[in-house]
């Protein structure tokens, strides 16, 4: 996918913007860019950006984020330096816009200028096993409304099809087919198709725009957690 | 059997409950429970059901009950304070023996208190949520595939016992992604013969009410409640049992706490400390067996909660006070990791070892 200077992620709760964005972002400070993420999620109280902060400031990359994200205070508001990062040139940066058209709502305060500067990609971050975007049309349905609410029209598709970390290959490898209906039926191109490293070896031979992603750990996530055992309900 | 998704767990119960065959939603917006909310909002148009956003939780909680009253398997969700206000609707439900589903995503309080997960309304829940006697029977998912399996076997209890069931679960349950099966829908939901649907002219009026001045009546209605509570407390307790089998202490522990606990309990293992877990599924009826059972083979009890120690006092009863019940809390929003619970355990052989 080509650099732009400024890439938005948004997509259906749950979507995986999040975890991809800081991916995204981590990917574009490797390649030498000066680049900030930014938290534009006002919709959702848990699993944010800001949960990685201490290794984004560990990779120099600046997190932008409203003051209350994680606090205990429910407030939607949104800080003055996304507006600067907007506007500077010199800077890269990549948003993580927040779920559904309610959490969209919020990027049309930025869209005249992202638009006028034209140099930016609006991705859509679809994932098939979602139980709101399962079929293509529930997924464009998704991708209307969020035009709608954010202002900016979308410029690609970010199949980012997924069963946490219960994910195998072949998950993804059946996803391919819904993601390019999706894009047949809006003419987006698919610019990535996402999938956490471990299952990546399966993958590179097969898919041409493979974006390998590292899972973001929350602090009581575990390396292996023992799952509950079954039980007869 | 359906195929894998990847929801989170306030989607899980929407969905389930539709699956269920609920198609009355009544509802008022709060964090961390609003996705049942939005999920009902954009599903229950596109299959006929009602999403209904409420001018407040406790109107919402009293249109639960109109729609209760007609046989239909009706529900409402909130989080801690909207749950508070919805006790005099509760009561209403239970007065009037009806089943209705309640979901409780639980956040810290008291008060208006924070957004983050907490199980502080353990005794909201299995008290009797509401002013009078009577019981409401209490759920405590521990996955997002738990969230969605409880919620139809909800409605199944409640409809079985004519009485209201809670689904209890904290902020991080609700919020967390898994990848969950879901269960297959109910085809057709019950029949009630005491459901107000119309005579037709064709048979008596029936009468869905709490209120009964005559003393007499009112006792008799009472002990006959409490007659079927004692029924659900000696068939309904579910829990689950990990690694009993030799163990010397044991931990109980439900929803997020217990997730962490099964992790310190096999780290302790690794280290020779044998110790176990007692699940509650059910918080009312609390499984006094199976912990009364345990007091004979374990020194020590845990709890593990994030509360101040609310279910602590049930481990207490049920076991009679026969050996010591430490408790492990956190509260605010905070959970305890692993190693907290770790510490609990060592301090519990420890003190065993005589160290």
């Amino acid at each position: 996918m080509e650099t732009r200077r400024l890439t938005l992620f948004a997509g259906h709760y749950g979507s995986g913007k999040t975890n991809i964005a800081i991916n995204y972002a981590l990917y574009l400070k490797r390649a030498g860019y000066p680049v900030a993420i930014a938290d534009l999620d006002i919709v959702n109280p848990y699993y944010r950006t800001k949960d990685s902060e201490q290794m984004l400031s560990e990779n120099g990359i600046e997190l932008i984020v409203s003051p209350y994200a994680n606090s205990n205070v429910d407030l939607p508001s949104m800080p003055k330096e996304i507006y600067g990062l907007v506007c500077d040139p010199s800077r890269y940066g990549v948003l993580d816009i927040g779920g559904d058209d309610r959490g969209a709502l919020a990027l049309g305060r930025y869209a005249a200028d992202i638009v006028w500067e034209n140099n930016y990609e609006m991705l859509l971050v679809i994932n098939r096993a979602r139980p709101l975007t399962r079929t293509p049309e529930d997924t464009v349905e998704v991708l209307r409304e969020m035009e709608q609410a954010g202002g900016i029209p979308f410029t690609g598709i970010v199949n980012n099809t997924n069963l946490g970390l219960d994910t195998r290959a072949e998950d993804v490898l059946s996803s391919l087919a819904y993601a390019d209906a999706v894009s047949a039926l809006t003419g987006l191109p698919v610019k990535m198709t996402c999938a956490m490293r471990s299952i990546v070896p399966e993958l590179n031979d097969k898919i041409g725009n493979l974006f390998p992603l590292e899972i973001q750990k929350l602090y009581y996530m575990l390396d292996s957690e023992v799952r509950n055992g079954k039980t007869d309900i | 059997m359906q195929e894998k998704v990847l929801m989170k767990g306030n989607e899980a119960i929407a969905e389930a409950a539709i699956l269920a065959g609920c198609r009355h939603y009544f509802g008022y917006p709060i964090t961390p429970q609003t996705e049942v909310a939005a999920y009902m909002a954009k599903k229950m148009p596109k299959i006929g059901g009602t999403f209904l956003q409420a001018e407040s939780e406790i109107a919402a909680i009293n249109m639960v009950y109109g729609a209760a009253s007609t046989g239909k398997r009706a529900m409402t969700s909130s989080s801690s304070p909207g749950i508070a206000l919805k006790c005099e609707g509760i009561s209403y439900l239970a007065g009037s023996d009806l089943p209705a589903l309640i979901v409780n995503v639980q956040r810290g309080g008291p008060g208006l208190g924070g957004i983050q997960p907490s199980q502080s309304d353990y005794y909201l829940a299995t008290r009797g949520p509401g002013h009078g006697d009577f019981h409401v029977i209490v759920l405590a998912p521990s996955s997002v595939q738990e969230m969605a399996d409880l919620t139809g076997k909800a409605f199944e209890l409640a409809e079985k016992y004519r009485m209201p069931a809670m689904l209890l679960a904290d902020g991080t349950m609700g919020q967390m992604m898994e990848p969950v099966v879901l269960p297959d829908p109910v085809e057709t939901v019950p029949e009630k013969t005491w459901a107000v649907t119309g005579t037709g002219c064709a048979r008596e009026h029936r009468i869905i009410n709490s209120l009964d001045l005559s003393p007499v009546n009112l006792e008799r209605l009472n002990l006959e409640r409490f007659k079927r509570y004692e029924k659900v407390e000696a068939e309904e307790a579910m829990w689950e049992s990990f690694l009993m089998e030799d163990a010397e202490i044991c931990i109980v522990s439900c929803g997020i706490t217990a997730r962490v606990s099964r992790n310190a309990i096999v780290a302790a293992r690794e280290k020779g400390i044998r110790v176990g877990m007692i699940r509650p599924i059910t918080l009312w009826p609390f499984p006094k067996k199976a912990l009364l059972n345990a007091a004979d083979q374990v020194h020590d009890f845990i709890c593990v909660e994030l509360n101040m120690g609310q279910m602590a006092e049930d481990v207490e009863l049920a076991i009679r006070c026969r050996k010591p019940v430490a408790r492990c809390n956190r509260v605010g929003g905070m959970i305890p990791s692993p190693d907290e619970v770790l510490e609990a355990i060592y301090k519990a052989a420890g003190k065993e070892a005589g160290k």
